[in-house]
């Protein structure tokens, strides 16, 4: 657990940034901090591992104020994962992740076999550990970064905006894998951001941050996007946060219907129905429409997944009858667009 | 031309000439090795501290602008060793090597990348193990750099030496011009660029061995 009690820091040049903050990061969860340039979310995130100290108020990491504890060994038990991953260049990969484990005292046989762990944990194939960060992508590197923080096993880690420098398919995937990891290792994770798509994506609570070092609210993002505290937070949010709340409410209320299917190369007649096409082992295809004529399918949802994916596959396809797939891609049934409405109306109350 | 082989062929000519070419080698190479050091040292307090930076990048302009053969002959007058002392000539050239490479580490040092260094400080390194095991090593390849520059100015450098009498090759020079005899200034000539580039050669295989990393950025 890390507690802000009253944090408050201000630089030399007269500027604060971060402004009488209390907060706690419960143990266990993603907590990320978000907001725009100058909000003093990192100089929030820096003050537990001491690269900054506050001016005032205390911070806790389990309970032990931090500034009982000499940095560098404060610092050896917190995971740290920066902006652009900070790989030595001049240290293969599998010598950049055991940089820990050797700063703490291990034999460097055991701190390399440790890091080619790490590397399969992050799923990185073993060969890379002979190479160096420049020969890596982006991607690559990042993870290389997030096991290298992992190596000594913290029960702390933290994240400076680590997936910011790469480009959206691949922060995509890097966010997917952190939450994997998160699931398996239970970490206490701090994680800063500008970007509140990615804050809501993958916090377990989001606390937004203002210009001036203020904490606007602290909450978890489904709340976030349903319930913003005041004006700065709902524009912070941005667009269709109505329908992006829907991502956190499950479609298990929306019963599927039956549906008329034809298989993949088996020809077909006009008819007053629309018809989904499925292969082989019934997987959906696309669709026939009432001419004949063939078109391809709208997005498809899981039975169960969130009822966001169930009014975008009714919306997106052409029959106006949304696909429901089980989790190994057959067809489950269809929904309309009008009964996941009414799901979301009916919960409201 | 004929000369040459004449002029090699005597034992003890060849004896003199290893004295010599092992006395080039102490001369040049204990200041460039000394060098490295201190500039080392200096560069970091450059990087360190804005002001000494300002100060010793302009000092180190100046001293290099001190004609070699003035500062042979201004050093026993300021430390008080003989004229003939070899260790004036080492100093001098200490003091030329130090301030040519003053400036390259201290920008090799800045060079290194800030999120590099914060992440080194955020694992918990601290500061003088930071510096030898993350800036240092990523500072070599403008440090080699300066060295290989300096291990060829102090070569040719030594020679000025043999006109006060320090030994080194030059004295094939010296000696020639006396007597008006070509060939050890040719022989000199010839030792003098060879040790050079054996020298240069060495550095490079050394810098090599200190930055594979440099020549793996090719191949993704």
């Amino acid at each position: 657990m890390i507690e802000f009690r009253d944090v408050t820091k201000r630089f030399d040049d007269g500027t604060t940034a971060v402004n009488g903050l209390d907060l706690v990061v419960e143990a266990g969860t993603i907590t990320v901090f978000v907001g725009p340039s100058g909000c003093g979310k990192t100089t929030s995130l820096r003050m537990v591992n001491r690269m900054i100290d506050p001016s005032s108020g205390t911070v806790l990491v389990d309970g032990n104020d931090v500034l009982g504890v000499d940095p560098p060994t404060l610092r050896r038990g917190i995971g740290y994962v920066i902006q652009q991953a900070g790989l030595f260049p001049h240290r293969t990969v599998l010598d950049n992740v055991a940089t820990v484990p050797l700063l703490i005292g291990w034999t460097r046989r055991k701190a390399r076999q440790r890091a080619a762990e790490l590397l399969e944990l992050v799923g990185l194939p073993a060969e890379l550990g002979h190479r160096y960060p420049v020969q890596l992508s982006g991607g690559q590197q990042q993870r290389v970064g997030v096991a290298r923080a992992l190596a000594a096993d913290p029960p702390v880690l933290l994240m400076d905006e680590p997936f910011s420098a790469v480009d959206p398919v691949v922060r995509e995937g890097l966010q997917d894998e952190l939450l994997r990891l998160q699931a398996e290792l239970d970490k206490t994770i701090v994680f800063v951001t500008h970007d509140i798509d990615e804050a809501i994506r993958i916090g377990d609570k989001v606390a937004v941050m203002r210009t001036g070092g203020f904490l606007a609210q602290y909450s978890p993002p489904a709340e976030l996007l349903t319930r913003p505290a005041d004006d700065f937070v709902a524009s912070f949010v941005g667009k269709d946060r109505g329908y992006r709340s829907l991502s956190f409410v499950d479609s298990s209320g929306v019963e599927v219907a039956e549906v008329p299917t034809v298989v993949e190369g088996v020809a077909v007649e006009s008819s007053s129905d629309w018809r989904l096409v499925v292969d082989a082992e019934k997987r959906p295809q696309g669709w026939v429409a009432p001419d004949a004529s063939v078109l391809p399918g709208g997005s498809l949802y899981e039975v169960g997944a969130s009822i966001r994916g169930a009014l975008d596959a009714a919306l997106s396809s052409p029959s106006g009858l949304g696909v429901a797939v089980h989790d190994d891609g057959r067809l489950a049934g269809v929904v309309t667009a009008r009964q996941v409405l009414d799901v979301i109306e009916s919960r409201r109350g | 031309m004929g000369d040459i082989p004449k002029y090699l062929s005597d034992a003890g000519t060849r004896a003199a000439l290893l004295d010599m070419l092992l006395d080039h080698v102490y001369l040049s190479l204990v200041p460039l090795v000394v060098s490295v050091v201190l500039a080392i040292v200096l560069g970091l307090l450059c990087h360190r501290f804005r002001q000494v930076n300002a100060t010793l990048i302009a000092l180190s302009n100046v001293v290099y602008t001190i004609p070699s053969l003035a500062l042979f002959a201004i050093i026993p007058a300021v430390i008080g060793t003989q004229v003939l002392d070899p260790f004036n000539v080492i100093l001098a050239l200490t003091v030329y090597t130090t301030a040519l490479l003053v400036r390259p580490v201290a920008e090799a040092l800045a060079a290194v990348p800030a999120h590099v260094t914060a992440a080194a400080t955020a694992m918990g390194f601290r500061p003088l193990r930071r510096f030898l095991t993350v800036e240092l090593p990523l500072s070599v390849p403008v440090l080699a750099a300066g060295v290989r520059v300096g291990s060829v100015s102090n070569i040719s450098l030594v020679s000025v030496g043999a006109l006060i009498g320090t030994g080194g090759l030059g004295t094939l020079f010296t000696d020639g011009f006396r007597q008006r005899y070509l060939a050890p200034i040719i022989v000199g000539i010839v030792l003098t660029l060879v040790l050079a580039l054996v020298v240069d050669l060495l550095l490079v295989l050394l810098r090599n061995r200190l930055t594979p990393w440099v020549r793996a950025g090719g191949a993704p």
